[in-house]
């Protein structure tokens, strides 16, 4: 089995791209990531959408995907795991490569939620849930959420839950491919009107599009190549996909296994980790991420956080771009960019946000509230 | 009239939604006084109940007092003027719901606020001749009103369900005798395309309501000879609290055996569950041995009437579900505003 | 609206009958071929109790597709008398009723309408009980 590297990554600013397709808008970043990796073909492409059939009524996005990015010929697939898509496009052609399969492989994560409305974005977002079960009755991800937050809240109190937003928009502010590139103070997320209490407006992501491209290599092209290289492992499990059919609704036991298999991959443990990138699609997730995870004790995180933990200087720092509620949250592209976040902190290119010569990040992919959980795992050597 | 002899309630069940508007709100936005108005609120039913969900409520109701296993109920009868499919059985419906499924004969009735009295006597008669073995009749409105017009004062939501079968010592009630007057009489009535229902003002009453209401009971009490006073509680269709206080004072009723089974002053004109509520709220509170006489009236026109003596099995079968009195009890004051949205009257598209 | 989906479950939706794992009596609401707790093949039809108690809430105020009329609506987690924890559409509470730890009940209701054409979908919701006591 070869080692993976990452060889190169594009992707484009997330926004309302009113004027393009999504297969273009993802061809944007496909061909960035070529360019940046300096290769001008691959042996597959692995596509990573959530929504594709749903809001653009559009199938078969990848032989599409291969025609935008001018790659006629090359096999290419949609892999999908809602919210997760583009970590499981991630993870397909990780195994492609290190399987000796592929010598180099594309991967590209997109969506364009902005051509929906507000309540098909919702009702997407749904189902991600048993359609004949909690989508039936009307739990959406946010009321998911919200009884997660009230649980948590009960147990732990919610000391500090509202600052994980305030963290990824500090984080976010001045950085060009963020969709909100501004600071928020933690009374303007508490003063928010609740979308479903105790969760608040500006506890969770907005709605955005967005592309973003990575390119793996193995071990011998990884060499042969003048880009910068980081050496990646991901790992991914499953859990009761209602959360309340868990032993723990608050133990996001997926995240756990993901993390727990791809540290022991990297043969790497949870204090080398110099960065994390969340999956804070809500505040309380960010919270369940970093506990369940092991990286801060069951009902430590809000505080920590306050404490600045999870800043820049902090001992763990997240979503150094931004998160999902600051960066932004396009389902399908959402992992990638965290990869390519994570990339350009160990290649010394992350701008003002740049993290003092860090050698490990680890970011975090949910579907649903952890219905499947996949943990990537990013090594400089 | 007949003498159904053999035939008895085995459960009954009352539901009334939990929302109640009151007259004077109602007044308040068409410029009426109705501080003094004899139906001072009505049931109104929210914005996720029908006619459909209130039947299930009420038939779930006289499950749990019937004790029996509701796969032997093989005829599902229901009465109303508003139910939710324009054609697809709201039986079928019920039968899903409370676990009677699949059943046998399921049709939905029409005879305006008479149907679910009627649905009482063709189970009755199913009962009689051994070609079922329970049967469930259930009268349910979400009543339609326009709005401003004086229905709208009175127009509410509830539903009623009773479980029929042979006499026997497990027995709520035996339903004695009965008897029906139906004529052509065009005093309320609505198209098949229109929201809301015509009337006919005060033509319902005279030549309508109380000429069938009063050929129905006659016929009950002259034919057979009962008298009033082998009789404790009457319950007359009230789609107002006047009209059945003039068929009493014309029967020489004492107002003792009126009261108990009138409830239109605090629920309203539940339509085809209207008598059968005022029934629910009688057999909530008669002992063993009392008699009870049921008339209905359904515009179009027409009225049953039932003779009913309760049994000894509704001691222990009473307090299996809520009293009906409770459910009167316990609701939530709604603003006009609110009415409207739990009605359907925003449009939304 | 995907009227088969919608029927194959009515049992549930309509009355919370699903089919109980005859080894470790994890119920599921649809019916398995495997069990999702032990792993067992072998199953009873069950019927989940219709009363519980609140475990706690929420308000939906933003809803998907399909739920605008009913906005806003509250959803609980419930845990019913044996034990089992479902979520429901909470319905007919007064304001400041909804607490943790009241005792609710299974009521039918209107879950979804399907515009003016399509089939009305109808299913459990649970409200404060009747009997408060």
């Amino acid at each position: 089995m070869t080692g993976v590297y990452i060889a190169g990554i594009g992707f484009t600013k997330i926004a309302e791209h009113w004027d393009k397709d999504l297969e273009c808008l993802m061809a944007e970043a496909a061909v960035k990531a070529l360019e940046n990796a300096g290769v001008s073909t691959v042996n597959a492409i692995y596509v990573g959408c959530a929504l594709n059939e749903f809001l653009q009524g559009q199938a078969n996005l990848g032989a599409l995907m291969a025609e935008s990015a001018g790659l006629v010929g090359v096999p290419a697939f949609r892999v999908e795991a809602a919210e997760a898509s583009g970590a499981a496009a991630l993870y397909m052609g990780f195994c492609d490569v290190a399987s000796g399969g592929s010598e180099a492989v594309l991967i590209v994560g997109g969506e364009k939620l902005s051509d929906g409305l507000t309540e098909e974005v919702s009702s997407g977002m749904m189902m991600s849930g048993r359609t004949w079960h909690e989508s039936f009755i009307g739990a959406d991800f946010y009321a998911l959420n919200a009884l997660l937050y009230k649980l948590y809240s009960k147990r732990y109190g919610e000391e500090g839950i509202p600052f994980f937003p305030v963290i990824s928009h500090e984080h976010a502010e001045g950085i060009p491919h963020a969709q909100y590139p501004f600071k928020i103070s933690l009374d303007r997320v508490i003063e928010s009107p609740f979308i479903a209490e105790p969760l608040r407006m500006l506890e969770v992501s907005g709605i955005g599009d967005g592309a973003a491209a990575i390119i793996l290599v193995n071990e011998d092209l990884a060499r042969r190549l003048d880009s910068f290289k980081a050496r990646i492992f991901i790992s991914s499990a499953t859990d009761y996909v209602n959360p309340f059919e868990r032993e723990d609704p608050l133990k996001l036991q997926s995240v756990l296994l993901a993390v727990s298999k791809v540290l022991e991959q990297g043969k790497s443990d949870r204090s080398e980790m110099d960065m994390i990138e969340l999956h804070d699609a809500t505040s309380i997730l960010a919270a369940l991420c970093l506990e369940s995870a092991g990286f801060s004790p069951p009902g430590s995180a809000g505080k920590l956080a306050m404490k600045g933990e999870f800043g820049l200087n902090g001992y763990l720092p997240c979503n150094t771009f931004g998160g999902l509620k600051a960066r932004g949250h396009p389902f399908g592209a959402t992992a990638i960019y965290q990869v390519a976040e994570i990339y350009l902190q160990l290649a010394g290119l992350a701008g003002k946000n740049q993290l003092d010569s860090p050698r490990s990040g680890l970011a975090i992919s949910l579907s649903g509230v952890g219905a499947t959980a996949f943990a990537i795992l990013l090594n400089k050597e | 009239m007949v003498k159904l002899g053999g035939v008895a309630v085995h459960g009954y069940g009352g539901y009334i939604p939990r929302y109640r508007i009151k007259a004077e709100e109602i007044g308040r936005v068409w410029g009426q006084d109705k501080s003094g108005s004899p139906v001072v609120e009505k049931a109104v039913a929210g914005i996720d109940e029908d006619a459909a969900t209130m039947a299930v409520e009420a038939a779930r109701m006289a499950l749990r007092r019937a004790m029996i296993d509701p796969k032997k109920i093989s005829a599902i009868y229901v009465g109303s003027e508003s139910k939710p499919y324009a054609v697809k059985p709201t039986g079928t419906i019920v039968a899903e719901a409370i676990g009677a499924s699949p059943t046998k004969l399921a049709a939905d009735l029409e005879f305006a606020c008479k149907a679910g009295s009627e649905a009482i006597a063709i189970i009755a008669g199913l009962i009689r001749s051994g070609q079922i073995e329970y049967g469930l009749a259930i009268g349910a409105d979400t009543a339609q009103g326009r709005p401003g017009d004086a229905l709208e004062y009175t127009a509410a939501s509830g539903a009623a369900a009773f479980i029929l079968g042979r006499l026997d010592d497990r027995a709520i009630a035996e339903i004695e005798a009965w008897s029906a007057y139906a004529t052509d009489t065009p005093d309320f009535w609505r198209r098949p395309s229109d929201k809301y229902p015509m009337h006919a003002a005060r033509f319902t009453g005279e030549p309508a309501y109380f000429r069938h209401i009063l050929g129905a009971v006659q016929s009950l009490l002259e034919d057979d000879g009962y008298a009033l006073n082998e009789i404790d509680y009457f319950v007359f269709h009230q789609p107002n609290v006047k009209f059945p206080l003039v068929v009493a004072k014309y029967l020489k009723v004492d107002q003792e055996k009126l009261s108990p089974g009138l409830i239109a002053n605090l629920v309203g004109n539940t339509y085809s569950a209207c008598s059968l509520l005022g029934l629910v709220n009688v057999l909530d509170q008669a002992q063993p041995g009392q008699r009870i006489l049921l008339a209905s009236y359904g515009s179009g026109a027409g009225s049953d009437a039932f003779l009913i003596r309760i049994l000894d099995g509704i001691f222990e079968r009473r307090d299996l579900a809520p009293r009906l009195a409770e459910l009167i009890e316990d609701k939530i004051y709604i603003d006009y505003s609110m009415y409207l949205k739990f009605r359907e009257e925003i449009i939304m598209r | 609206m995907r009227i088969p989906g919608y029927w194959r479950n009515t049992q549930f939706f309509y009355r919370l009958a699903g089919w109980k794992c005859v080894h470790c009596g994890a119920f599921h609401h649809y019916k398995p071929v495997v069990c999702k707790r032990c792993g067992s093949r072998e199953f009873a039809q069950a019927e989940l109790p219709s009363s519980g108690k609140l475990i706690t809430y929420t308000i939906v105020r933003s809803p998907p597709r399909g739920f605008e009329l009913f906005a806003p609506y509250a959803i609980g987690l419930i845990e019913l008398e044996d034990g089992t924890r479902i979520l429901s559409q909470l319905t007919d509470f007064k304001e400041n009723e909804l607490k943790d730890e009241i005792k609710v009940e299974a009521v039918f209701r209107r879950v979804r309408i399907n515009g003016d054409q399509g089939i009305i979908e109808y299913g459990y919701k649970f409200r404060p009980a009747l009997r408060r006591s």
